[in-house]
């Protein structure tokens, strides 16, 4: 009898074990950046930029170069990548919802505001997995953490964000959507967005915000988390693609300032 | 223009040195008083190709250079004193994940939001290894602009040795003086070192840039490696000036940066009155000159720290020289700058109480 190859790995993933607990969908968004990084032949010209997180081992199982930035600091230690490598090299940082939008909040912003020619991946689980499951700044209202153990009030301690929507009001933007790893058939069309923004990276900057599982931080089993995500989770974060290349937010009305803002000597100019 | 006397500004000229010794990244935050370096660089990076990029905060300009270090460029921020505390959390990263990079800080009046006037009250968070866990940095001190031009040349490659981040520690005066200087040849940028992370090629292993040791014993054995170095930097990278100690001084003045350069006033004012005083002047902060300054105080038994700060420099003499000298300070705080008809009458007193 011989032995078919039902599911082979990935070949820009490693041959190691990942940590993550069962029923975690880190696995999946791994895997779904390694095929797009093998289907569009980088392998040899990608760095990767791991976050402070459970994602911070994401270069023991992405065979590509990698960094291992402070927490928050991904988009600025990717922006320091992309301004020093080649033009050809494709750069990527991957982060959680408490590394991107809370202490990271700053440095997403602006890299997104100055069109920073890379691609993150967002895995928004409404939680910090690692320290233990507290409130993260996608926790949903009412939803129970460590520290928001009577249920998250927004009223006290904020509402959640919506990490697309904010970036849509920047111009700089080439390609933001939000995907979700609940199914099968989410699962493929977030490969398709991650493709697209890998696609587009050298074009400007671009972001794919999955939505994500932790059954540990929420306390429920994988399947029901599954579950739980797409009652809870897709309803408060539209599943859309925000930004395609060409499409301009509503404030990036053409805006013509006078820009002699300081007298530096004679401008060709006729004073009026 | 190698070769030649040419009157630049001191944190220009600090710019411009960078550019010649092959820097062609800098990453950076407004601050005073050192904001002629990020505008000389604004417009000089685009002239040689390189890059200029302001960053939202000292926060992200250090981890900026943390990226740019990993690719193996030679890259550079510069800062001032507040700023610094803010890059303290990247540079801690750069030391742990063994990355080369150059960092300015134009120190200026502290704490907190303090002033923009010239102060040296950093000396102790940056030789005390600045910023969270076990680890030294080399910092450089220069006191005239001719000696900025001349540590910033070899800045990129110490931090290169050593894979760890130099840091060049000035004040606002150092800054904002004028003075001539001849800089040196322009280097080729040079090619990129065999363990940056730039891309994968097929027949070599992935480069991971990190400082996560989740095994406290393989943390222990990379700090030991960590140290391995600081060890070597202790054993060859120590420089100190003595000057006007040939004729074995009982008095010696120790002071950095450009309070050495005004205590030089002072120094030939008190031997103009026949007071026999000399000066000691660490141009490395860490790691620290000790047998430079042992070998001084073999005859001066007494010396006097002269800082802008309420001293701090004057640990660092009294832990190398232990009880048997008199080690006095004086020192103007808040960005007072000390005058040399203050520095002579502190140096009359210690020859009033020998």
């Amino acid at each position: 009898m011989t032995e078919a190859v039902a599911f082979a790995r990935t070949p820009v993933l490693t041959d190691s074990y990942m940590h993550y607990c069962p029923g975690c969908t880190h696995g999946t968004a791994h895997r779904l950046v390694a095929e797009v990084i093998d289907e569009l032949g980088i392998q040899d010209r990608t760095v990767g930029v791991s976050p402070v997180g459970c994602a911070v081992l994401a270069y023991n199982y992405i065979d590509v170069d990698f960094l291992e930035a402070a927490h928050g600091r991904a988009p600025a230690a990717a922006t320091g990548l992309r301004r020093t490598l080649p033009a050809d090299r494709y750069v990527f940082a991957y982060q959680g919802d408490g590394d991107l939008a809370s202490i990271g909040m700053a440095e997403i912003l602006h890299a997104a505001n100055r069109g920073e020619k890379i691609t993150v991946v967002f895995i928004n689980n409404a939680i910090y997995g690692m320290t233990g499951g507290q409130m993260a700044p996608t926790t949903l209202p009412g939803m129970r953490t460590t520290t928001s153990p009577q249920g998250r009030d927004s009223a006290d301690s904020g509402h959640p964000i919506r990490v697309c929507e904010l970036l849509d009001t920047l111009v700089a933007p080439v390609f933001l959507a939000r995907g979700t790893l609940s199914s099968a058939k989410g699962v493929l069309k977030a490969k398709k967005l991650l493709r697209r923004a890998f696609e587009l990276q050298h074009q400007g900057f671009t972001l794919v915000e999955l939505l994500s599982t932790c059954p540990t931080g929420w306390g429920l089993t994988p399947g029901d988390s599954l579950a739980w995500l797409d009652r809870n989770m897709t309803p408060f974060f539209p599943i859309r693609t925000f930004r395609e290349p060409g499409a301009m937010p509503p404030q990036a009305d053409p805006y013509r300032p006078d820009l002699r803002v300081r007298d530096d000597g004679p401008t060709d100019e006729p004073e009026e | 223009m190698t070769g030649e006397r040419q009157l630049f500004k001191g944190a220009e000229a600090i710019a411009e040195a960078a550019i010649r010794a092959g820097c062609r990244h800098f990453f950076g935050y407004p601050i005073t008083p050192q904001n002629e370096i990020p505008e000389y660089m604004a417009k000089r990076m685009p002239e040689v190709g390189g890059t200029y990029l302001q960053a939202e905060s000292e926060l992200a300009s250090i981890h900026m250079v943390f990226g740019g270090a990993s690719t193996g460029a030679r890259v550079m921020t510069s800062s001032s004193s507040p700023g610094l505390s803010l890059m303290a959390e990247g540079a801690s990263y750069l030391v742990g994940a063994e990355l080369p990079a150059v960092i300015v800080n134009i120190m200026r009046g502290g704490p907190g939001l303090g002033d923009i006037a010239p102060a040296q009250g950093d000396w102790a968070m940056m030789t005390r290894g600045w910023g969270h866990g076990d680890k030294r940095y080399l910092v450089l001190c220069p006191s005239t602009v001719q000696e900025a031009v001349e540590l910033m040349a070899q800045a990129f490659d110490l931090a290169e040795k050593y894979r760890n981040p130099v840091v060049l520690l000035g004040d606002g005066l150092l800054g904002q003086m004028m003075e001539p200087v001849v800089f040196p040849e322009a280097i080729a940028v040079p090619d990129p070192p065999g363990w940056a992370a730039r891309g994968k090629p097929k027949d070599r292993r992935r480069v991971i840039i990190r400082s996560l040791y989740l095994d406290p014993a393989q943390l222990e054995t990379h700090v030991d490696g960590l140290f391995a170095k600081f060890a070597a930097m202790e054993r060859d990278e120590p420089r100190a000036e003595s000057w006007c100690c040939q004729d074995r001084p009982p008095v010696v003045v120790c002071a950095f940066g450009t309070v050495a350069r005004i205590a030089r006033t002072a120094i030939a004012q008190a031997r103009a009155e026949g007071l026999p005083v000399g000066l000691w002047r660490p141009i490395t902060a860490w790691p620290f000159a000790a047998p430079s300054l042992r070998e001084v105080a073999r005859h001066a038994n007494r010396l006097l720290c002269i800082e802008m700060s309420k001293g701090q420099l004057v640990d660092d003499v009294r832990a190398v020289l232990g009880p048997d000298h008199a080690v006095a300070f004086w020192g103007r705080a808040g960005g007072v700058v000390p005058t040399v008809e203050d520095m002579l009458a502190q140096i009359r007193a210690q020859f009033a109480q020998a």
